[in-house]
């Protein structure tokens, strides 16, 4: 019996690869926060979000697979909800019960400890299915109606209630039936568990059959008799257990592979109830190089915010190199943190923050984003930009994507962009996708020049008057930062020019 | 010449196992040591029976040694005859025993057939055996009288008609048990046994219905079992209700038990335990030829004195040196015309007690019919061997040392006659030199009268020239550098410088040992 809901040939548990730079992307675009509103406390629906997130598919076609599940679920919430209940009560009971299946059990113990799990577990199976019998025509996703007709085909009610009866049967409280032979010895050999006829003439014969019996404080014999059950049930002992297993497995993986979806659900229902939109992205192969969007924004901001956030719109496609200047605190970093989650959930078949979203998928997705500590721009902290880049040197693959901020402003204006172009060509030349916010103009403008139509500038926008908009848009880089609008705003007089190259000057050092 | 035992051929062998117990020279010359290795894991044999009593007969012994030669010669022969004694032996063995407990238990509530089961099942195993180690018997070429009888015998056996008998008596019961299938319903502590009626496999529903549950990465809970029975009495219990619905195979199996309880052949069964004799001593000396060290058949003497030995070892020595990968040195001492006794002298620690002891271990095992130590040797058949070493004992003073020795000395001498041997070992080196010397000429004149074969290790070098009929030898030094001994004993006339070094050394004082001790 197979889940199949995150992979369409695999299991979550063993298709899924976090890679090594997972923590420092989740740190990065903030997903903690969005992560939260899909777990709602529950550990099992954070664990698997987060590990979903950062095991991105790259298949197309896999990431379309999981979109229609995802679709299926935000439309049928209770029915996911549900069986995600019967499974953590199956489970549940399982712990209770202290079902230990160990190897060094005997055989008399697991005999009896699995006819009883699996006693349980056809309830809860059957719970299951009919589950599935009442909503099968609401869903549509390859994933869920082929794990519902398996649920179906597999544990009809004539199958459940065969096993049921065996499974009573297996108590032998009408006494155990063994056939044997002689051995080399006369020791009887070749114990075959046998069924007994049903009916009243067998009844009548073994009435009258000859009887030994063990006296209640004989312990040797007493052990004898377990040992005589032990030997016929062996093989029968064997298959109830590998069943029993293999069940508990089941609902392990479907419950581990629904908590995801229940975490979808989660965060649906939370950005609908707070007016933002989502949409399910298009996902382009990895060869392409597309990047178009409306309306984007940072879910993680939104969801800090309780509320609508600006958004963005543009396009992208064709793009290689992507610089993003412009004003200090105009939404640069969160442009660049929407752009990356919504590639993380892209990339794990769900909706991103947006009213439309296409994008190639990334072989893998890497942030180099300047630490907060170091607003300060000591030196020394270069060779920490730097380690951490060659970190990432180590991972990453030609079509990754990668999203710099601030990067090698730890140093001059001159050493960093130096630095930054150098690793900039080498990166396009292994055709990998970049973003950039940098306040180095010259860097951004060199790239300009180049004329090259692979290469995109945005800027923060910033009205006449020095308002932030917190958009991004198309435009060319400036030689300014706008750092005197800061200078206006914190000393409350406006710089004069000479101010402002000396301010631009301090700015850019 | 019908075959009657391996180790004492024809001969009457109440007459030659007189002594349950150990010798009393077996602690002195270290037998007592050399018979506990040979008898190792060999309990059950008890060979001790054999190794305490030598004998005086040169027949038996000639006729051992070709017994040890034909199996030392050939190995195939000798793995066949192990595996063939052995499981014949236990077979046997384990057929007493199920006899006794039939005896105890069989009644009117139980015929105890897993006991005749077991009785069935050792007969077979004894029938088998013998038709087939018959068959790889005459492969071989043997030049032994005891083995030529024997095979002659044992061929006469599995072709005599009891034998075919027994055999097609077995097959026949067999076939019948083979045919034997019940069902016994467990439940509530309670056993019921009916005939097997056909019922179905259980587990080939249950697999069935379980299939779609298996996968290739499953564990494994299945455990193995043995299909002894875990409690015997319940087992015979169950056997009881089989044989009631199965009256007429078990009615069979009792008749078989009863027309032949004692289907053992009592030759058979004795040869499997005496030629243990032979295996465990061939097994033995095995390790030492490995290391390089010779074993060869002595020509064993009476009618004359003259004897002689080269590249012997004490047994029990190697024996030691072995584990600490070392080896033994050897030696090699003739006697002949009138030569009588040899008088050993020379260093300490010098290897004299060693020549002693290999001196008696070799008339030991000569006596007994076995290989020796060496290249090459013919020695004297003995009456009785007789040793005088030092004892440790809590004496009160010097002169109740003398004393018991004296005494013991005394003893030796009114018993011994011209066909024994005598081993003294440092007998009077307590006493003044003055006394040592008198007694030892007067205890020399006796032991010259009484014309036997001695070796005495002494200090006294007078004795070793004392007459026609002394020989002497001496344990020798390095001559680079006189601390190291070469263990090396040679005919060499005593150099006189015995005592005085003799005492020197037991005080540390000899020029080597003092330079050891003062330190700088």
């Amino acid at each position: 019996m197979k889940v199949h809901l995150m992979y369409r040939d695999l299991d979550f548990e063993k298709g899924a690869q976090i890679p090594e730079n997972a923590e420092t992307i989740a740190r990065d675009l903030g997903l903690n926060v969005i992560l939260e509103a899909m777990a709602k406390g529950d550990e099992l629906v954070y664990n698997a979000s987060k590990k979903a997130m950062l095991a991105s598919l790259t298949d197309p076609e896999e990431i379309r697979y999981r979109q229609e599940i995802i679709k299926d679920s935000i439309n049928n919430p209770a029915v996911v909800r549900s069986l995600y209940d019967v499974v953590i009560e199956a489970i549940q009971k399982e712990r209770d019960w202290h079902f230990y299946v160990s190897s060094t059990s005997s055989i008399s113990y697991l005999m009896s400890a699995s006819v009883n799990v699996l006693q349980m577990f056809a309830e809860m199976l059957r719970k299951l299915r009919k589950i599935a019998d009442a909503n099968f025509p609401k869903f549509s996703s390859e994933g869920f109606r082929r794990l519902f007709r398996m649920l179906q085909e597999e544990l009809s009610n004539e199958y459940l209630s065969q096993v049921s009866q065996l499974l009573e049967d297996l108590k032998f409280k009408d006494g155990m039936l063994i056939s044997a032979e002689l051995g080399n010895y006369n020791q009887g050999i070749n114990y075959v568990l046998r069924k007994r006829p049903e009916g009243v003439m067998n009844r009548i014969k073994w009435q009258f059959a000859g009887k030994l019996c063990i006296h209640p404080r004989d312990e040797n014999g007493g052990k004898d008799l377990i040992n005589r059950k032990e030997r016929a049930t062996n093989l029968v002992t064997n298959a109830l257990a590998q069943s029993a297993d293999h069940v508990l497995k089941f609902f392990h993986t479907l419950r581990d592979e629904l908590a995801f979806f229940i975490g979808c659900i989660n965060l649906y229902e939370t950005l609908q109830h707070l007016g933002c939109q989502i949409v399910f992205p298009i996902p382009h192969n990895c060869r392409e190089r597309k990047h178009s969007f409306e309306e984007l924004y940072d879910v993680s901001l939104a969801l800090l915010k309780e509320g609508k956030v600006v958004g963005n719109t543009l396009d992208m496609d064709g793009k290689e190199l992507i610089f993003i200047t412009g004003a200090n605190q105009g939404g640069k970093t969160t442009f660049l943190r929407s752009i990356g989650q919504a590639q993380l959930m892209m990339q794990c078949g769900m909706f991103v923050g947006a009213k439309f979203f296409s994008a190639n998928v990334a072989s893998g997705e890497f942030t180099h984003f300047i630490k907060e500590e170091d607003k300060e721009l000591e030196k020394g902290k270069l060779d920490e930009e730097l380690a951490r880049m060659s970190e990432i040197a180590n991972l990453i693959k030609p079509d990754a994507l990668i999203l710099f901020s601030e990067s090698f402003s730890s140093t001059n204006e001159r050493e960093g962009s130096e630095i930054a172009r150098q690793i900039i060509k080498a990166l396009l030349e292994k055709n990998i996708k970049i973003f950039f916010v940098t306040h180095f103009f010259d860097l951004a403008n060199s790239f300009y020049q180049s004329k090259n139509d692979k290469f995109g500038f945005l800027r923060a926008e910033r009205k006449e008057d020095g308002k932030r908009t917190f958009r991004v848009l198309e435009g060319r880089p400036l030689e300014t930062s706008f750092g005197e609008d800061l200078y206006e705003k914190i000393f409350g007089s406006p710089l004069s020019h000479q101010d402002v190259d000396n301010l631009n000057l301090i700015l850019t050092s | 010449m019908a075959f009657k035992s391996i180790l004492f051929g024809e001969k009457e062998e109440s007459l030659f196992l007189p002594n349950p117990e150990e010798p009393e020279y077996f602690g002195d010359l270290n037998l007592d040591y050399i018979v506990e290795e040979i008898v190792t894991h060999k309990d059950k044999y008890n060979l001790k029976e054999f190794l305490y009593n030598t004998l005086q007969d040169e027949e038996i012994i000639q006729f051992r040694q070709e017994v040890m030669q034909d199996l030392e010669e050939n190995q195939e022969l000798f793995k066949e005859m192990k595996r063939f004694a052995r499981i014949i032996f236990d077979a046997v063995a384990d057929v007493e025993r199920t006899l006794k407990r039939l005896r105890e238990t069989e009644s009117d509530k139980s015929k105890n057939y897993l006991e005749k089961g077991r009785f069935l099942d050792r007969v077979e195993i004894y029938l088998a055996n013998i038709e087939s180690f018959v068959k790889t018997f005459h492969k071989f070429d043997l030049k032994s009288k005891g083995l030529s009888e024997f095979r002659e015998y044992i061929t006469d056996y599995a072709n005599s008609s009891n034998f075919r008998k027994l055999q097609n008596e077995v097959q026949a019961l067999r076939e019948e048990l083979s045919k034997v299938k019940y069902c016994m319903l467990i439940r509530e502590g309670c056993i019921k046994v009916r005939k097997y009626e056909g019922e179905e496999d259980y587990s080939i529903e249950i697999e069935r219905i379980f299939e779609k549950f298996k996968r290739s990465e499953n564990k494994d809970f299945r455990k193995t079992f043995t299909e002894d029975p875990y409690a015997e009495h319940v087992e015979v219990g169950v056997l009881d209700l089989v044989a009631k619905v199965y009256p007429g195979t078990f009615s069979k199996l009792d008749s078989f038990y009863e027309t032949n309880k004692n289907f053992v052949e009592e030759k058979l069964a004795k040869f499997s335990r005496e030629i243990q004799f032979y295996i465990a001593y061939l097994e033995y000396i095995q390790a030492f030829k490995t290391k390089g060290l010779k074993f060869c058949y002595p020509k064993v003497v009476s009618h004359t004195k003259e004897i002689f030995s080269y590249e012997s070892f004490d047994i029990a020595l190697a024996s030691r040196l072995k584990d600490q990968d070392k080896t033994v040195v050897c030696n090699d001492f003739y006697l002949e015309g009138p030569e009588r006794i040899i008088v050993v002298s020379g260093p300490n620690h010098g290897g004299k007690t060693t020549f002693a002891r290999t001196f008696g271990q070799l008339h030991y095992l000569a006596s007994l019919g076995c290989p020796v130590p060496g290249r090459e040797a013919q020695l004297y058949l003995c009456d009785r061997i007789f040793t005088h070493f030092e004892r440790e004992e809590d004496v009160k003073s010097l002169q109740g040392k003398l004393e018991n020795d004296l005494l013991r000395m005394q003893k030796i001498l009114s018993t011994a006659t011209q066909n024994s041997i005598i081993i003294i070992n440092e007998f009077l080196s307590s006493t003044a030199l003055k006394d040592a010397v008198a007694i030892g000429k007067q205890i020399m004149d006796i032991l010259l009268k009484l014309d036997a074969l001695s070796v005495w290790v002494t200090f006294l070098d007078e004795l070793s020239r004392y007459s026609e009929k002394t020989v002497s030898m001496v344990s020798t030094v390095d001559p680079e550098d006189p601390s190291k001994r070469t263990f090396k004993i040679i005919r060499k006339p005593a150099d006189g410088l015995a005592y005085a070094i003799h005492i020197a050394e037991k005080y540390g004082l000899t020029y080597h040992a003092l330079k050891e001790r003062i330190k700088a």
